[in-house]
């Protein structure tokens, strides 16, 4: 059998053990709930199977057959080839989580080259070594703020996906968090601040701000917020988008005191929805409610620099019930990818990569809204991603897809409100000659 | 025999930036968002940054780089043609949101995937949402919610466990908000049944199991368990963790559990990366399957859509549908090896453990406390070892990186003082079971000095984690303050 070197040696290594059959072995297991054989097919060969593999692969189609235009966070980015090569080192891929320091430097090391990569980006002290994903990090970051002041109520805006949403409820019913919603400015896309200062009070135990928003808007009014925040002694828990912060101000810089994210855009391809990659940084002085992993720097025996896991009474294998959370595995290689790609595109890449991005986000929205019928939402800046009007979303929608094109999020299914629009995202990726299709697809549609 | 690479591997952040290049940020942002200070993130060649990861990979041990036998971890062979197929552009590109009609091969292989885990296991339905097993916990525990209070049973506030459970166990249980009772095992390593009926009441929610145990013995009284635990009005649920040791023998479904889940990034072989990202998919019985996260993916004629048409589901519990790219790994792995492979698997890994049990025990030198028969892995103690010559499990450990073997799982379980907890796998040879049989044997002869000191051959030697605590180095940040 395939990858099982001791098939061959079963009854040789059986009459040593003094066993006659290799179901002896499994007497402990009682005879009613054993059984003969399970209904599957049996092995193929790698052959037949890549055969197979390629007949459903070919029943998808990926990015650059049908491009796609959604906005509400996950886009395509443009994976430089150093990030495959180096998450394919199989001493990286196949390794196991680094409960052995010594013989697992070059992981905890690039952990700590990731952790200060995020620390940098987000303009926080710390950053534990990735959570599940954005969506799971805003509950995890809920349950931090609730330990640290306390208090049991978790406001948020009401226009974080309806996803996050969900699992932000998942995450906190169990600890009793009462979640609160702030309205959202019609005009201008962004948090309503007169709604924001009704419902933070001395109870708030946080609030989530997420910058840019679901709509794709930045929140400038980031200072009044914070000092809303201040004023009550409410944590301020941002969401960010990691390839704004090239040319975007850190939240750090704005008071945030917990900084999450989406982390996958960072070199991992979109495979689908998953792997994911969930950013979570923080000011030092929470640094032991942290949820999750942290790797430290230290010395060893013989004065050398080290590395290895650190603050781990805060984890479950050693704190059990008490710990801070019951993450264990987490995404590691995701991570590994994220601090390649960080180090490859370096401050200036970054920088740039931002200024693309914002600007193609400006140009397409700007050629859509030439079309007659087509007009913007929102008044606030955006910057990738920007929510449009358009005469009739659904009948465009399936237009553009019986022409290969995805065309942007239907909204009117989360809100109502939103009749007929659209969420666009667009980043580097996105060829002139897809754009030029896009736009002529949606001229015909109206 | 392996030996790890020793650089002195500078941080990124000490590589001299030879592309160093200036520029002036434009301001196109509103004046409170608009960066003014510029990134403190290195400008370096890509010869630079590749060089620097590849050296830190050379520090890194792998399941390629030999025997890896953490205890309930699984640590198998990562086939290379499911990594290679995952690279596939008509897997790596695809957007979760496509339309159904794009994207008939992926959702075809979530749903084929369904349907074999629950042949495997026994269950009726599985979600692939939970990112790894202890997500798939905290996933379980909240359907177990969602069914209490379906019937209208508020009061259940309690998780029943052994004191031999992984540690996400009861961290999960107390994170969906239950209390955590934990009960002591009989002299034979497995559940005190008699315990059990003691603690179960109308409090009880469910009671969480993996079985075989962590010292990877089997819970013969399950179907007493099962049989006390329902009467209760209770579910049970199945850690998934230690699957690899039953797979075509007998399966939690039959076995009376409700829910449970898998660890696809250990019994289905895919990749642990370091630390993920992992799949912790999660089954249930019928009667539990309307809570299931959403979407399902379902099948008419012969097309695969996602179906959210679910009002009782729970909602979501991660981003999209999962980690996709492992579950598409494990459907890959389940087709090489087909029902006679699955079952291959489980026998050898079992039949590894016990072999190198045998030789450990029949040496005198190492204590096997509790039953003898064990599944696909074994806990051994080094409590003789550390009366006679003061050396303690963790010295064992880290002597065994000298012979470039990786350490066990050690202190774990918690009953077992001194524990080294082995499980080989079924892709290790009987030469190198016998390697590691060999070495620790001569660990437990030599002279003690050598292995209190241990280990001399790695990249670095024994680490002050303590001093990790006391003066926290947690960025480059935090050296760069110190030297100002």
């Amino acid at each position: 059998m395939q990858f099982i070197p001791n098939s061959p040696l079963k009854n040789k290594m059986l009459k040593e053990l003094n066993y006659n059959d290799i179901n002896d072995l499994f007497s402990d297991i009682p005879q009613k709930i054993r059984i003969k054989n399970l209904n599957l097919p049996q092995g193929r060969t790698q052959q037949e199977v890549e055969e197979h593999m390629r007949i459903l692969a070919q029943q998808n189609k990926s990015f650059y057959e049908m491009p796609s235009f959604f906005g509400g966070g996950m886009k395509p980015h443009y994976i430089p080839a150093i990030v495959k090569s180096v998450i394919s080192r199989s001493e990286f891929y196949t390794a196991y989580t680094p409960y052995q320091p010594e013989t697992s430097q070059g992981f905890l090391q690039a952990i700590f080259e990731y952790q200060s990569l995020i620390a940098e980006l987000t303009g926080m002290d710390v950053s534990n070594a990735s959570l599940y994903d954005g969506a799971t990090a805003v509950g995890e970051a809920a349950l931090m703020c609730t330990r640290i002041n306390k208090r049991k109520t978790f406001v948020v805006p009401g226009n974080i996906s309806w996803e996050k949403k969900s699992i932000l409820m998942n995450y906190t019913k169990g600890a009793g968090i009462r979640i609160k919603d702030v309205a959202y400015d019609k005009r201008t896309g962004m948090i309503d601040l007169e709604s924001l200062k009704k419902t933070i009070d001395t109870d708030t135990a946080g609030f989530y701000l997420e910058n840019p928003n679901f709509f794709g808007v930045f929140e400038d009014r980031v200072e009044e917020i914070y000092s809303i925040l201040q004023k009550n002694q409410s944590m301020f828990v941002v969401g960010i988008d990691p390839i704004s912060l090239g040319i975007c101000k850190s939240p750090g810089e704005y008071g945030a005191d917990i900084v999450i994210g989406e982390g996958k855009s960072l070199g991992n391809p979109l495979d689908f929805g998953g792997s994911t990659l969930g950013i979570f940084a923080c000011r030092n002085e929470f640094l032991r409610q942290i949820p999750g992993r942290i790797i430290g720097m230290t010395k060893d025996q013989q004065g050398k620099r080290a590395f290895c896991m650190t603050f781990q009474t805060r984890e479950q294998h050693i704190r059990r019930e008490k710990a801070t959370s019951n993450i264990c595995t987490n995404e590691g290689l995701c991570m590994l990818a994220a601090a390649t790609y960080l180090s490859w595109l370096g401050s200036k890449g970054l920088y740039e990569l931002g200024m693309i991005n914002f600007n193609r986000g400006q140009e397409l929205e700007k050629k859509i809204i030439s079309l007659s019928g087509f007009t913007t939402m929102f008044k606030g800046v955006h910057f990738n991603e920007f929510v449009i009007r358009c005469p009739d979303a659904k009948k465009i929608h399936n237009q553009l897809l019986r022409h290969g094109i995805q065309g942007g999020l239907l909204l009117e299914q989360y809100y109502p409100e939103l009749t007929n629009c659209m969420l666009f995202g667009i980043t580097e990726l996105h060829s002139e000659s897809s754009i030029d299709r896009l736009i002529s697809h949606l001229k015909e549609a109206r | 025999m392996y030996r790890s690479a020793v650089w002195d591997e500078p941080l990124l952040k000490e590589l001299e930036e030879i592309k160093k290049e200036h520029y002036t940020p434009q301001a196109v942002l509103p004046t409170s968002l608009q960066r003014k200070t510029l990134l403190d993130i290195p400008d370096l060649d890509e010869t630079q940054v590749i060089r620097h990861f590849f050296h830190l990979s050379q520090m890194n041990y792998g399941i390629e780089s030999g025997i890896y036998p953490l205890g309930s971890c699984t640590m198998k062979y990562n086939p290379k043609i499911c990594e290679e197929v995952s690279h596939w552009e008509q897997f790596t590109l695809l957007h979760p949101l496509q339309d159904d009609s794009t994207t008939q091969g992926i959702l075809r292989i979530m749903y084929e995937l369904e349907q074999m885990l629950c042949e495997i296991t026994g269950m009726d339905h599985f979600t692939f949402q939970p990112a790894a097993g202890a997500q798939g916990e905290f996933t379980g525990l909240l359907l177990t919610r969602a069914y209490h209070e379906s019937n209208k049973d508020f009061i259940r506030d309690e998780i029943i466990l052994p004191d031999t459970s992984h540690g996400t166990n009861p961290a999960s249980a107390a994170m969906a908000g239950y209390k955590v009772i934990e009960i002591p095992s009989t002299t034979e390593g497995t559940v005190d049944v008699g315990m059990l009926e003691k603690v179960l009441s109308e409090k009880t929610a469910c009671f969480m199991l993996t079985n075989p145990n962590t010292l990877g013995i089997f819970e013969s009284e399950i179907d007493d368990i099962a049989r006390l635990v329902h009467k209760a009005g209770a579910l049970l649920y199945y850690d998934g963790a230690n699957m690899n040791a039953i797979m075509g023998k007998a399966r939690p479904g039959d076995m009376g559990f409700d829910i449970m889940h898998l660890n696809l990034h250990k019994t289905f072989s895919t990749p642990h990366g370091g630390g993920g990202p992992g799949s912790g998919p999660v089954g249930v019985k019928k009667k539990l399957e309307r809570f299931l996260p959403i979407p399902w993916v379902r099948k008419k004629d012969d097309t695969y859509y996602f179906d959210y048409d679910y009002p009782d589901s729970i909602g979501k519990v991660k981003a999209t549908y999962g980690n996709v790219t492992v579950v598409l790994k494990a459907y890959i792995y389940i087709l090489l090896m087909g029902e006679n492979g699955l079952k291959e698997a489980s026998e050898i890994a079992v039949l590894n453990a016990n072999y190198m049990k045998k030789k450990l025990v029949d040496s005198n030198l190492y204590e096997l406390p509790y039953r003898e028969l064990r599944k696909h892995e074994f806990v051994i103690s080094c409590e003789r070892l550390l009366s006679n010559k003061g050396i303690r499990a963790l010295d064992v450990g880290k002597r065994l990186l000298d012979f470039g073997l990786h350490p066990p799982t050690i202190y774990f379980p918690l009953i077992v003082k001194e524990a080294l907890m082995i499980e080989p796998t079924e892709s290790e040879s009987k030469k190198d079971l016998d390697i590691y049989v060999d070495t620790l044997l001569k660990i437990a002869q030599e002279d003690p000095t050598m292995t209190k000191s241990a280990p001399h051959n790695t990249a670095v030697q024994r680490i002050d984690e303590v001093g990790a605590v006391k003066n926290p180095i947690l960025t480059w940040k935090t050296i760069g303050h110190r030297k100002n």
